[in-house]
C-alpha cells in the first residue's frame, strides 16, 4: 500500500462528490424556486473580504441579506474569503486595465503588458511610471511609442537565426527590438512557448539575451486564432497566479478562483479552509484539501512522514522484535525460539524475550511467562518501540478516517438512490429526504476533520490544551461513529429514524464546529505546543 | 523537420570550421550528438583533459534546448566545477527553458561551457552532490534548477 497513492485517491473521490454535489444543486436551480429559496446557492458575496478591492456583481444579491441573517456571526475556525468565477476575473482585469489606462494614457494593450510586468500592482506601476515612463516602457518591452503596426518583411540577404534558411523572398518579423526571424520559426516558436510551456504574459523575443515582451498585438499577427484563446486564457492565469490573495480552486475542472487575505506569515496561526463555489473545500494557504485543524506546516510534515516511514514502520512493528541487549531489530525467519543476536551474540528466547540459559530444557516451548529476566527485557523493548508505536496509534487512526471517507463517498452514491427509493416507499416529498444527504455531508466533513485532529495530535506536546482537546475529538469521534451506524440502516427502517437521524447530524457539525473552534482559538494565541518547530 | 533541417545545416557548419579545443565525435543521427571539448588556457583543473558532451535534440529543436551533459568514459572524466554534478548534469542558465534562445546552437553552447571552465577555480562539486545523484531521476530538461550564482 502506498500511503501517497492513498491520500490522493481519497481526495479524487472527494472531488468527484463534490461535483456530484454541485450537479444535484443546479437540477434542483432548474427545477423550481422554492428549493432556491430554502437552499441559497453559495451567493459570491457571502464572505466578503473587507479590504477587497474587486467589484463583484450583485446579481445574487437577493440572498446576501438571507445569508448574513442565517450566518450572523463568523466562527473562530473560518476565514473571510469570496469566490470569483472567470468572468468575474476577466471583468476585473479589464476595469484595472481601463482605469490605468487612463492615468496613464496608454492604449488598452500597452496597459495590459504594464501591469502584467508590474504584476498588478498598480500603486507602484504609476508611481515608478511617472518617474520613469522610458525606463518602464523599456523594462516592459514597449520601448519607444508602440504605435507602429507589426509588419511582415521581406528583406534582401536575409537569413534567419533559427532555421538558417536563406532563399530570397523569404518573409520575416521582428517586433521593435530590431531581432529579425522568419515568419515561420516565430509562430513555432510563439506556438511552443503557449501551447507546451504556457506562457503567455512574459513571452520573450527570441532573440539571445532580449528582454522585450511579445506584445498582444504582434501575437495576433502571428498566431492562429485557436491558439489566440488559449493564450488569453493564459493572460487571465497570469492575474490570479500574480495576486497573492488570489488562488485557484485546485479541484478538477473547476475554473473558480478564491480571494482570501491570509497571508503566508500567518499560516502558522491560522488554517485558511475556503469553500469554492464547486462544492470544493481546500486550504488558502497550500491549496491542498480542507485540513483544518492542522496548520500546513504540520500538514505537510505529516505528508511526508507518511510517505517515508508508515508502511516501513508498519512492518517493522509487526514482523520484528529487538534483541533485548543491543536493540538491535531482528525478523525471526522460522524455526526455533532460540535466538542469538547477530550482533552482540545474545541468547535469548523469540517467545518470552529472556535469557536462554534460564530456560533449561524446555525447547521449542516457551512457559517461563514470568520470569523476572523476561519481563525486564519485554518492557525495555516496550520503552524503545514506544516511539514507534505512538506514530502507528495516530497514523492508523489517520488511515482509518481516510479510508472510511472513502467509503462514505460510496454510500453517498447509494444515498442518492436511498433517497428516491424512499419517495417512493414512503410518499415522503424530495425535500422530506433530504436529511439522509445532510447526514451524508455532515460524515464526509466531520471525517475529513477527524482525520486531520490525529495528524495534529501526534505533533502536539501534552499540556492543560490537549486534554480538552482529546476529549472534544473524541466525542466528534463519537457522534460520528453513531451517524455513520445508522446511516447504514435499511431503507424501510430510515423513516422512522428520520428524527433522531437529523439530531444526530446536527449534533456531528456542532461537535465539529466546537473542536475546530478550540483548535483554531488556541492556534491563534499559541497555546498549542508542539514537539516540531513550525514553520 | 525544423530540427533536422537546422541540424543539417548546423553540421555543415562545424564541419567546415570548428572553434579551437571542441571537436566532433559522432553526429549519427540527428537525435544525439557527442562532441569533446578542452580547456585552451593553463587552468590546472583542467589541463590535459578532454571532456566528452552529449547532446539530445527534440523535435521542437531549436525553439527548445537541447538536452546537454558530460559523460564519463576511460579516458573523459566528469570535470570539476561548482555547476556541474558527478553524473554528468550541467546547472547553467543557457540550456534552461528561461535561458535558452533558439538562436544558439550546438557550436555556442560548447563555447559556453568551454569558458565556463576555463573561468573556474574551484575543484569543488555543487552542494547537494551526492544526494541528488544518488536520488535524481529526472531528466536534466525537467529539474528546477535555481540560478543563484551569476559569478561562475
Amino acid at each position: 500500500m502506498d500511503s501517497d497513492d492513498e491520500f490522493n485517491s481519497s481526495q479524487g473521490s472527494e472531488d468527484e462528490f463534490m461535483n456530484d454535489q454541485d450537479s444535484d444543486v443546479s437540477i434542483g436551480d432548474a427545477d423550481d424556486g422554492e428549493f432556491l429559496v430554502l437552499r441559497p446557492k453559495k451567493s459570491v458575496n457571502k464572505f466578503r473580504w473587507l479590504d477587497s478591492d474587486i467589484d463583484i456583481d450583485e446579481g445574487d444579491g437577493g440572498f446576501e441579506s438571507q445569508d448574513k441573517d442565517i450566518k450572523s456571526s463568523k466562527h473562530s475556525y473560518e476565514v473571510d474569503f469570496t469566490v470569483y468565477s472567470p468572468e468575474q476575473i476577466q471583468e476585473h482585469q479589464n476595469s484595472q486595465i481601463g482605469e490605468v489606462g487612463n492615468i496613464l494614457g496608454q492604449p488598452p494593450e500597452a496597459t495590459a503588458i504594464l501591469l502584467r510586468h508590474a504584476r498588478w500592482n498598480k500603486e507602484r506601476l504609476i508611481e515608478s511610471y511617472m518617474d520613469r515612463t522610458e525606463e518602464v516602457l523599456e523594462s516592459a518591452g514597449l520601448g519607444e511609442s508602440a504605435s507602429d503596426p507589426p509588419k511582415i518583411e521581406k528583406i534582401k540577404g536575409f537569413a534567419c537565426d533559427i532555421c538558417c534558411e536563406d532563399e530570397p523572398g523569404l518573409e520575416s518579423f521582428a517586433m521593435k527590438c530590431g531581432h529579425r526571424f522568419c515568419v515561420d520559426c516565430y509562430k513555432h516558436y510563439l506556438q511552443t512557448k503557449i501551447k507546451d510551456e504556457g506562457e503567455a504574459a512574459r513571452i520573450r523575443c527570441p532573440g539571445d539575451g532580449c528582454n522585450r515582451i511579445v506584445d498582444s498585438k504582434s501575437l495576433d499577427f502571428l498566431v492562429s486564432d485557436n491558439l489566440k484563446d488559449r493564450y488569453q486564457e493564459l493572460l487571465t492565469r497570469t492575474y490570479v497566479d500574480d495576486k497573492d490573495n488570489l488562488r485557484w480552486c485546485p479541484a478538477p475542472n473547476c475554473e473558480f478562483a478564491v480571494e482570501c487575505g491570509v497571508k503566508d506569515k500567518e499560516l502558522a496561526k491560522i488554517v485558511p479552509t475556503v469553500h469554492c463555489d464547486c462544492g470544493h473545500f481546500f486550504c488558502f494557504g497550500c491549496s491542498l484539501t480542507d485540513h483544518q485543524p492542522a496548520p500546513c506546516s504540520l500538514v505537510k510534515k505529516w505528508l511526508k512522514k507518511c510517505e517515508d516511514d508508515s508502511e516501513t514502520a508498519n512492518w517493522i512493528s509487526a514482523n520484528t522484535k529487538e534483541c533485548p541487549k543491543c536493540h538491535s531489530t531482528i525478523e525471526k525467519n522460522g524455526g526455533c525460539n532460540h535466538m542469538t543476536c547477530r550482533k552482540c551474540r545474545h541468547e535469548f528466547c523469540w517467545m518470552c524475550m529472556g535469557i536462554w540459559s534460564e530456560h533449561g530444557t524446555s525447547w521449542y516451548n516457551c512457559n517461563r511467562f514470568e520470569e523476572k529476566s523476561g519481563s525486564e527485557a519485554r518492557d525495555a523493548q516496550a520503552k524503545s518501540r514506544q516511539s514507534l508505536e505512538r506514530y502507528l496509534h495516530y497514523y492508523n487512526r489517520y488511515a482509518n478516517h481516510e479510508q472510511s471517507a472513502k467509503l462514505d463517498k460510496d454510500i453517498y452514491l447509494k444515498t442518492e438512490k436511498k433517497m428516491s427509493q424512499l419517495q417512493i416507499s414512503t410518499g415522503m416529498s424530495w425535500i422530506e429526504v433530504q436529511f439522509l444527504e445532510s447526514a451524508s455531508q455532515a460524515l464526509q466533513q466531520c471525517r475529513q476533520t477527524l482525520k486531520w485532529t490525529y495528524a495534529f495530535a501526534y505533533y502536539l506536546a501534552r499540556n492543560n490544551q490537549t486534554e480538552i482537546f482529546e476529549d472534544n475529538q473524541k466525542d466528534l469521534e463519537m457522534a460520528v461513529e453513531n451517524l455513520s451506524e445508522m446511516f447504514e440502516k435499511p431503507i424501510d427502517q430510515l423513516e422512522s429514524l428520520k428524527v433522531e437521524m437529523m439530531d444526530k447530524t446536527a449534533y456531528c457539525n456542532k461537535r465539529r464546529i466546537i473542536l475546530l473552534n478550540d483548535t483554531a482559538e488556541n492556534l491563534k494565541s499559541s497555546n498549542w505546543e508542539f514537539n516540531v518547530v513550525l514553520s | 523537420m525544423l530540427a533536422s533541417k537546422r541540424l543539417q545545416k548546423e553540421l555543415l557548419k562545424m564541419h567546415a570550421h570548428l572553434p579551437p579545443g571542441i571537436d566532433i565525435v559522432s553526429t549519427d543521427d540527428l537525435k544525439e550528438w557527442l562532441m569533446d571539448i578542452r580547456v585552451l588556457d593553463p587552468n590546472p583543473l583542467y589541463q590535459n583533459e578532454v571532456y566528452r558532451l552529449k547532446f539530445s535534440f527534440s523535435k521542437s529543436y531549436p525553439i527548445e534546448a537541447p538536452e546537454v551533459v558530460f559523460v564519463q568514459d576511460t579516458n573523459r572524466p566528469i570535470p570539476w566545477h561548482p555547476h556541474i554534478y558527478s553524473n554528468g548534469i550541467i546547472c547553467l542558465d543557457l540550456l534552461d527553458r528561461q535561458g535558452w534562445s533558439p538562436v544558439h546552437n550546438v557550436e555556442s553552447i560548447c563555447v559556453s561551457l568551454q569558458s565556463m571552465l576555463t573561468g573556474n577555480t574551484k575543484k569543488e562539486r555543487p552542494p547537494g552532490d551526492d544526494n541528488f545523484v544518488k536520488y535524481n531521476t529526472q531528466r536534466p530538461r525537467d529539474i528546477n534548477f535555481l540560478f543563484h550564482d551569476n559569478s561562475v
